[in-house]
């Protein structure tokens, strides 16, 4: 498993599904805010990786 | 005074002990408390992120505190439990710089360990009565 993308969504999703399993008690709210947080994981991610395109290592 | 002194003797202590369990086995205190589904979430998800940091040639960090850094991460590292023991035990954590998912697999590790020292503490809260 070498792919940078699939490792970050695998790091999202467990850390999400931890923080809402912590953080909410109902099925239902621990769905809404574990996947608002994965999305935001993986929007941050993305958005984070183009604004750094034009820059050299 | 006496009795209630006692009781709260014993209560601290049951909370060292609920402390220690739920750090040694990821979600072991949530499944002491009852709180079965969370208990069983922890218990798979965590030790699966710790074995993926270390299949993916991640490294478990010495103590060596004269590098701040190295330090601390090697105390994430530990916060995961017994299962860092294993994987020590077996040789697993060696790590490989040069391997692609070499960072990925640190991060995996570090986070893995904070977030169970994170389940210790929810799990404190709520026997506590706190949630």
């Amino acid at each position: 498993m070498r792919s940078h993308l699939v490792l970050l969504a695998l790091f999202a999703f467990f850390v999400s599904l931890v923080f809402a399993v912590i953080a909410k008690d109902d099925a239902r709210d621990q769905l809404r805010f574990g996947g608002m947080m994965f999305a935001g994981f993986l929007t941050a991610a993305i958005v984070l990786g183009w604004l750094m395109y034009p820059f050299p290592l | 005074m006496r009795a209630t002194t006692t009781t709260e003797e014993t209560q601290s202590g049951t909370a060292v002990l609920l402390c220690l369990a739920s750090w040694a086995i990821p979600g072991a205190g949530h499944l002491w408390l009852g709180r079965r589904a969370k208990g069983l979430v922890f218990l798979v998800v965590l030790p699966a992120m710790f074995a993926i940091g270390l299949a993916i040639r991640g490294r478990l960090f010495p103590f060596d505190f004269s590098d701040p850094l190295v330090g601390l991460e090697a105390l994430a590292d530990l916060g995961i439990g017994v299962p860092y023991f294993i994987a020590s035990a077996f040789g697993y954590g060696v790590g490989d710089v040069r391997a692609v998912t070499y960072e990925y697999g640190n991060a995996f590790l570090v986070v893995a360990g904070l977030l169970n020292l994170l389940v210790v503490i929810d799990a404190y809260d709520v026997m506590m009565g706190r949630k």
